[in-house]
């Protein structure tokens, strides 16, 4: 049990550092490494508390995808070498002080509600869904996506196809001068259009300077 | 003090979720941090519903962990186009350059 605590405060604090930093460094491309540090130190709470499946999952989804699709359009943009001065530009400034209040509201509200949520009369007991321990998480998950939620789960790919089209849509572009290949040309060719007979004169030679 | 309870991994998902917010409001520099705070929101998100999902012993809240990483990706990948579009057509993608609408 000590184990569990030690090793949560670490996984805890080294998420909440980075995710100070993802908001804070100068750097975009810095801001990308602990987005990702943060999101392993997420994953490894996920299996740390037995959500194993998720944990993975979200190593793959977040860290694997997400992230690296960050990094290519930092990278691809050149945003990294613009200077990012803080505070300082005079027309921005006046949003933070209010944004530092609602922030703090937002987080007072929060802990009241984690605080008092233990006083509710009693906890709503749903036994539809429970947690077996002697199956693993991802069988008894896979249990459940496939029967109760199907439909949810063919609507989130969907989700996923029109996501892919539209981010194919949005960035493709014609490009002017790019020579193509164009297959309705090539076959729609007759030999009347491609092949000539002519009448050569013979005997006479070729008269080169024309 | 020893003991973790819902109580502590609740508190860090409202710490990174306001973490989240405050990167939203102070951020002076491209759009793409703030995408990235988004991300961080939803991460907070996701740390809550397992959270709860494992304390209640219910499984549900580990499904919807699942769509709502399948929503987080859909929403990275098309901000990510929208912005790179934007950088194309104006140039810039810093955010107090972001005016056309004067909004």
């Amino acid at each position: 049990m000590i184990a569990h605590s030690i090793f949560f405060y670490v996984f805890s604090i080294i998420a909440v550092v980075s995710a100070i930093m993802v908001t804070v460094s100068k750097n975009t491309v810095h801001s990308v490494f602990f987005l990702i540090l943060d999101f392993i130190s997420i994953s490894c709470l996920f299996i740390m508390i037995g959500a194993e499946f998720l944990g993975m999952i979200m190593l793959i989804v977040y860290v694997g995808a997400v992230a690296v699709l960050f990094l290519f359009v930092v990278m691809m943009l050149n945003v990294a070498q613009q200077k990012n001065q803080w505070f300082v530009s005079a027309t921005s400034s006046e949003h933070i002080p209010v944004g530092l209040i609602i922030s703090t509201l937002i987080f007072f509200e929060l802990i009241i509600v984690i605080g008092g949520w233990k006083y509710k009369s009693d906890l709503f007991n749903s036994n539809n869904l429970n947690i077996i321990s002697e199956v693993s998480n991802t069988h008894s998950l896979g249990q459940v996506l496939y029967t109760d939620y199907i439909h949810v789960f063919q609507i989130s790919g969907m989700i996923l196809l029109i996501a892919m089209i539209g981010a194919i849509v949005l960035t493709f572009r014609q490009r002017e001068g790019v020579k193509k290949q164009s297959y309705i040309k090539q076959i729609s060719r007759e030999r009347s259009e491609g092949v000539e007979v002519l009448e050569v004169p013979f005997n006479q030679g070729v008269n080169i300077d024309d | 003090m020893t003991e973790i309870g819902l109580g502590h991994y609740l508190t860090l998902g409202a710490v990174i979720f306001t973490i989240g917010i405050i990167g939203i409001f102070l951020n002076r520099k491209n759009i793409i941090v703030i995408l990235m705070s988004i991300e961080l929101i939803l991460l907070a998100v996701n740390i809550n519903l397992v959270s709860f999902s494992i304390y209640l012993g219910d499984l549900s809240g580990q499904v919807f962990t699942l769509f709502i990483l399948t929503v987080a990706a859909a929403e990275a990948a098309i901000g990510l186009a929208i912005i790179v579009v934007y950088y194309r057509n104006s140039g810039t993608i810093r955010v107090e350059e972001i005016n056309k609408l004067k909004g």
